[in-house]
């Protein structure tokens, strides 16, 4: 049944993103594509841009995006709820122990253990990411086939990321620009060595 | 027998309560709407609403919840917003502040996403979107520069170690990440429990 795998795959969603902001895209990715088929990588990587350009976090952004997808509002509905279970349980647990017993030690422990891990998997979400926006959603990846003027905004939009203080969203929009210029004065087609 | 000013003190307990809920409702469902950036920046507008404007919560306390809004799992977002509500009101605090976190971005979406199917053939906005996708992959390239650089500044020879075991069997190995962060739980625990009988001694 529709509505419980996407209940129960948004329930993992959030029960094991910890740290969040990117933390919840590898766990995202996971369940959403490689899992369940649900969204193709660039399907994916366009929510994850629309997640960067409006409110909210990623996960309900994901939960109601997929929902409504694959099974309408009441699918979006269901994927919301599961996604943010987990929280409703865990923090209020936490706050309850907490207002008691004011001690959080261990937790944080834990939470600076997953820190690197976490790290590592936005490096991984990332460079998939890359994969589909360089070399196309089948993710075949062969040097003569690189997509140049993809790998050209990349690495404008990242020097300016680095190099500026323009924001997050400015850069995202401005790669979108650049790339219907070059699709207006070149065509399409990509430009490959 | 409740007199008449038993009677009132409950009647305004009950409208006093009545309008911390409709404050909590309206605080949270303003900042979900308005705050670009993430969970990081919600909590900390957050502190400021409700430490700094209302004094509702002390500074102290309100620097804990937002540690256990952002070391428990879920969004940071709604994880404030739970425990928020939650030492306000309780568990319909919690409710009211949960429901409010999540209309914004669930009416924007659902929006976008039936303008998404209609416009995704069309020459201007896939090309718009695969430029961003560029842009989005240099956002999380940043991001990973940022927080990486962190991690190795620490100079923890384990949190090199899990950061690169944990990157080559994502990346190279495709290790779906539940496992991968069921270890790190595991790791964390045993490091904690070993650490604090060290503190002990």
């Amino acid at each position: 049944m529709i509505y419980l795998e996407l209940f129960l795959s948004f329930l993992q969603i959030g029960a094991f993103s910890f740290g969040g902001g990117y933390a919840a895209m590898p766990l995202i990715q996971d369940q959403i594509v490689t899992k369940h088929g649900w969204l193709d990588m660039a399907e994916f990587t366009d929510l994850i841009t629309i997640s960067q350009m409006t409110p909210g976090p990623i996960a309900i952004n994901s939960a109601t995006f997929v929902g409504i997808k694959i099974a309408g509002v009441t699918g979006a509905l269901v994927a919301t709820i599961g996604s943010i279970l987990p929280s409703c349980i865990i923090v209020t647990l936490l706050a309850r122990l907490y207002l008691r017993y004011r001690n959080l030690e261990l937790l944080q422990r834990v939470l600076t253990t997953l820190r690197p891990a976490v790290v590592a998997m936005i490096a991984s979400a990332g460079i998939s990411i890359l994969i589909t926006a360089f070399w196309g959603s089948d993710g075949i990846i062969s040097l003569p086939d690189t997509d140049l003027i993809m790998v050209g905004i990349f690495i404008i939009c990242f020097l300016l990321l680095r190099r500026t203080k323009l924001s997050p969203i400015a850069v995202m929009v401005l790669g979108g620009v650049l790339k219907l210029l070059s699709a207006m004065l070149f065509g399409v087609g990509q430009i490959s060595i | 027998m409740p007199t008449d000013i038993d009677l009132y003190e409950r009647k305004m307990k009950m409208e006093n309560r009545k309008n911390v809920l409709i404050q909590i409702f309206i605080s949270t469902l303003y900042l979900s709407a308005f705050t670009f950036g993430g969970g990081y920046v919600i909590v900390t507008l957050m502190k400021k609403k409700f430490v700094d404007e209302y004094h509702w919560i002390e500074d102290e306390e309100m620097l804990d919840l937002i540690a256990i809004a952002q070391s428990s799992p879920g969004a940071i977002a709604v994880n404030g917003a739970i425990v928020v509500g939650y030492k306000l009101a309780g568990m319909i605090g919690a409710l009211v502040a949960i429901v409010a976190t999540i209309i914004p971005p669930f009416v924007i979406i659902s929006l976008i996403s039936v303008f998404y199917e209609a416009f995704k053939e069309s020459f201007l906005i896939s090309q718009l979107l695969m430029g961003m996708q560029a842009g989005v992959g240099a956002v999380i390239a940043s991001v990973v520069c940022d927080m990486g650089a962190e991690v190795l500044h620490a100079r923890k020879i384990s949190s090199d170690i899990i950061m690169a075991a944990t990157f080559i069997a994502t990346c190279v190995f495709g290790v779906s990440v539940i496992y991968v962060i069921l270890v790190c739980i595991g790791i964390g625990v045993i490091e904690a429990l070993a650490f604090g009988r060290r503190e002990e001694r």
